[in-house]
């Protein structure tokens, strides 16, 4: 997936982009609606201008945000708006798409994720993922955590490594004496903590979730909930989700796509949910419309 | 459309109907019973003549006897240098499926772009559909006199090294089609997990899809190797007819050069020869089938054993 070089043509070259860390200022032209900084925290995440398009199909449209660091942001819309798509868009997951085109820019701590000196390898071992559905490997809970330590050769002191990450993921008590177990044994509210585990070891600076309670009962659904917001103390966290109460309860931050790609608004969850600026917001989350 | 009063009728035609299923059933039925009747009729066929065989032969001698030496006396029949030949050929022929197979299967699975995929694997499937009489001459007319050109190589005109290699060629789709079966049925949640983790395209395939996809590469090892072990005209064209029996490791690696009997091709010799019905040469014939036999249906239990238990549900 090549990027479009028409972002070079922007106003802005790309020799510079490496030594601007942080991008915080509102850039000219953009959409006020969309765009939302934050003064209290660093910018991890700074989308600008970002169209996604699949073949012919547009997936994304003109998305700008920053998503503050050490904290829970929420994608929220209805199917099919893009909030996945941007997730992907974050550790570039959406490269393993052939047909799947990116224009703009997406910074990670300032770096273009995009350039062409990129290798998104080495971007996802910085940006972690869990997925919708649990999805370990047919592999022992312990070599599920430390598969990802193991393909980036960080080999030492790996027992504890796998103990501090399940700890973290509140797995540890329910699985410390049977490491050697198939995860696939597990249940499924244990293999999504395991998946955040294995996530984690590998000690990523953002975690991405695309909707990782939806396959869960509403008993799991509260101790991923409660994982999440215990995890953005350290990390942090882009959540998507349909669940919009799931997003009013664990995040700081709320984004709101509609219809066609489109961010609609974003901001801090508690006036996202109380007064939203936009009437498509307010429709959408008091059940008018999606 | 009926009236809204009147109750609707569901009766249908029932009588009509269990007589149409009971006649597919028995159909059905007599289709699988006829194969299970035609292999009955083999293994009596072959245990029959074997039984008279071993009345004049004991069982200790023939499968524990070291040499095989139907025609000439004092006539020996010792099986185990036709097993020794069968298991050479065989190891040859999976040195060379096995890793060339795999790796296809990878390349298949995980690197090839949609298109070209659906153009390699047809083709290489054609490599299963050669008939072997062709691989056994293309061995002893071009891949014999081509090994020769090495300097220090120094085969017969009939040797086990050829008929192996073009054996392990001949079974390379084999192993690559249906390991390549399983690797695609690996879920793409488990790609997209470890690429999430920051796994390269090469971690994925050999750290996640070949270790999930186990069964199915393990059971593709032992069909290819029994289509090997059972595998004639290769041999009987391209190995020669000589039966030995090495008593060492260099004696053992050196048959790889020389003129090697299996046991089919032991059993073609005996069959094509001027025996006549009744004698002990001619049952060895049998009793070498019912070997082969045991030896495959054995390697086909192991490889629904190896299913059993590497079996992984994804979910």
């Amino acid at each position: 997936m090549a990027r479009n070089e028409d972002t070079m043509a922007d106003g802005e070259s790309n020799a510079g982009t490496d030594e601007r860390l942080i991008t915080t200022d509102v850039t000219a032209g953009l959409d006020e609606e969309s765009t939302a900084t934050t003064d209290s925290s660093r910018t991890v995440i700074d989308a600008r201008n970002v169209d996604f398009y699949y073949d012919d199909v547009q997936a994304l449209d003109d998305v700008s945000l920053s998503i503050p660091e050490g904290e829970v942001t929420a994608m929220i819309g209805p199917s099919g708006c893009g909030k996945s798509t941007f997730l992907r868009c974050i550790n570039r997951m959406n490269d393993l798409i052939d047909i799947a085109r990116f224009e703009g820019e997406l910074r990670l701590r300032g770096k273009d994720v995009y350039d062409d000196d990129v290798d998104p390898v080495a971007l996802r071992r910085r940006v972690g993922m869990v997925f919708q559905e649990p999805n370990p490997f047919p592999k022992s809970i312990y070599d599920n955590v430390a598969y990802g330590r193991r393909i980036q050769g960080m080999d030492e002191n790996m027992d504890e490594a796998v103990e501090q990450a399940l700890r973290r993921a509140a797995l540890w008590d329910e699985v410390s004496d049977q490491l050697d177990k198939s995860g696939l044994d597990l249940s499924g509210g244990q293999q999504q903590r395991l998946c955040i585990a294995r996530a984690i070891a590998v000690d990523p600076e953002v975690i991405l979730m695309d909707e990782p309670a939806s396959a869960l009962d509403p008993i799991a659904t509260s101790k991923i909930e409660d994982l999440i917001e215990e995890l953005a103390t350290e990390y942090t966290v882009v959540i998507v989700t349909h669940n919009m109460q799931q997003a009013a309860r664990i995040s700081d931050k709320t984004a709101v796509f509609l219809t066609g790609g489109e961010l609609v608004e974003f901001g801090d969850t508690d006036r996202i949910f109380q007064d939203p600026d936009s009437d498509r917001v307010e429709d959408y989350i008091t059940g008018k419309f999606g | 459309m009926s009236n809204e009063s009147a109750p609707i009728d569901l009766r249908g035609d029932r009588g009509f109907q269990d007589l149409r299923e009971r006649i597919y059933q028995v159909a059905f039925l007599a289709c699988a019973v006829i194969s299970v009747l035609t292999t009955v009729g083999i293994v009596l066929s072959l245990a029959v003549p074997a039984v008279g065989f071993f009345q004049n032969v004991s069982l200790g001698e023939f499968l524990l006897g070291t040499q095989f030496s139907p025609a000439i006396r004092p006539k020996v029949f010792g099986v185990l240098p036709l097993v020794f030949g069968t298991l050479l050929i065989t190891a040859g022929a999976g040195a060379v499926a096995l890793p060339f197979g795999l790796l296809t299967a990878t390349y298949l699975a995980e690197y090839a772009p949609p298109g070209r995929r659906a153009v390699l694997k047809p083709m290489l499937e054609v490599l299963a559909g050669v008939p072997t009489v062709v691989y056994g001459y293309f061995a002893l007319v071009y891949v014999t006199p081509l090994l020769n050109a090495i300097p220090g190589l120094e085969l017969g005109t009939f040797n086990a090294l050829s008929a192996s290699i073009i054996m392990g060629v001949m079974i390379i789709p084999m192993v690559s089609s249906i390991s390549e079966d399983a690797m695609s049925a690996v879920p793409d949640s488990l790609r997209e997990a470890s690429y999430g983790l920051g796994a390269t395209k090469f971690d994925v395939s050999t750290g996640v899809v070949i270790p999930s996809a186990a069964s199915g590469i393990a059971s593709s090892f032992v069909l290819a190797l029994s289509r090997a072990i059972g595998e004639t005209m290769i041999v009987v064209v391209a190995a020669g007819q000589t039966a030995r029996f090495p008593g060492d490791v260099p004696g053992l690696l050196t048959s790889f050069f020389k003129s090697t009997q299996t046991m089919t091709s032991a059993i073609i010799q005996l069959g094509l020869s001027d025996l006549s019905g009744g004698t002990t040469a001619y049952r060895a014939l049998f009793a070498i089938g019912l070997t082969l036999f045991v030896m495959t249906l054995v390697l086909n239990v192991v490889s629904d054993l190896l299913v059993q238990h590497y079996q992984e549900d994804y979910d």
